[in-house]
């Protein structure tokens, strides 16, 4: 069961997310970045596999994930595993290529909070973003 | 061995990503038997398949057709780095894309790029190789599949 070690206040008394983006893809990362529109969603940075991902979370402690699955060194479902770990609130959404139901099953079960699939458009990145935030 | 009906898998795949990704649907030719070493683009795409089959996946696709797909993509850095970038991820999607009939155990490994050079198809008893015609706005490409 998660806690409760969800996001801050910010000075208007909403919630203010912070988020970090996980892709071996420099392209991916970016349009992951410019593509999603949330005021109360502050990007801390950006990892390019696992590893890098644990480190950046470690200093930054991010609310919300973006990950993907292939990756160098660390995939993506082992280090939802171990981000789960660090911080049981943390709010994963999955951001993959791999369209088979027993990969989105597995992320799940270690702790992803949603899963969408590559190609996607802006506007699905943002209601699946929007599902992850509520 | 791969036979020609799986092959639709692959052209499916290849149909979304350019409606998705490029917001404009690219014309897919009807795959064909490769025979000999394939003429490829400047740069290529190549994911190793591994598991309850093997082979390789490539898509070879010109800087020209690479640079309007960034623009596309609402992209603006078109260096040598973000073409291998982005032919690495087109390869990845459709191969990732592949296993929603392959199923899981169609392992795919992280992209590798060559820029310019042929790739080397593997040698393995029943594999088979196809190409993948595509034909986007004024561009072509090619995906080429070979598999156990």
């Amino acid at each position: 069961m998660r806690d409760s070690n969800g996001p801050a206040m910010n000075g208007n008394g909403k919630r203010s997310f912070k988020l970090m983006i996980v892709d071996d893809s420099n392209i991916m990362r970016r349009r992951i970045e410019r593509s999603q529109h949330f005021e109360d969603l502050q990007l801390v940075g950006t990892a390019g596999n696992g590893l890098e991902a644990l480190e950046l979370f470690r200093k930054t402690d991010p609310d919300v994930v973006t990950m993907d699955l292939t990756m160098p060194r660390m995939d993506g479902i082992e280090c939802i595993g171990q981000l789960v770990a660090l911080k049981p609130a943390v709010r994963i959404l999955v951001i993959s290529a791999l369209a088979d139901k027993a990969t989105a099953v597995e992320a799940m079960e270690r702790g992803a909070n949603g899963f969408l699939n590559k190609p996607f458009t802006d506007r699905q990145l943002n209601e699946a973003i929007a599902d992850l935030m509520r | 061995m791969l036979h020609e009906q799986e092959l639709k898998t692959f052209v499916e795949g290849t149909t979304n990503f350019f409606e998705v990704a490029a917001q404009q649907p690219a014309s897919i030719g009807s795959p064909y038997l490769m025979e000999g070493s394939p003429a490829v683009h400047e740069y290529t795409g190549v994911i190793n398949i591994s598991g309850k089959r093997e082979g390789v996946v490539y898509f070879t696709a010109s800087k020209a057709m690479l640079t309007v797909l960034l623009m596309k993509m609402q992209e603006n850095d078109f260096s040598h780095e973000t073409m291998r970038d982005l032919v690495g991820e087109v390869a990845n999607t459709i191969s990732g894309n592949a296993r929603r009939d392959f199923g899981r155990d169609f392992v795919i490994s992280v992209p590798s790029v060559l820029s310019g050079e042929k790739p080397q198809i593997p040698q393995k008893p029943g594999l088979r190789s196809f190409i993948i015609p595509i034909n986007w706005r004024s561009h072509s490409a090619k995906l080429i599949v070979s598999l156990t």
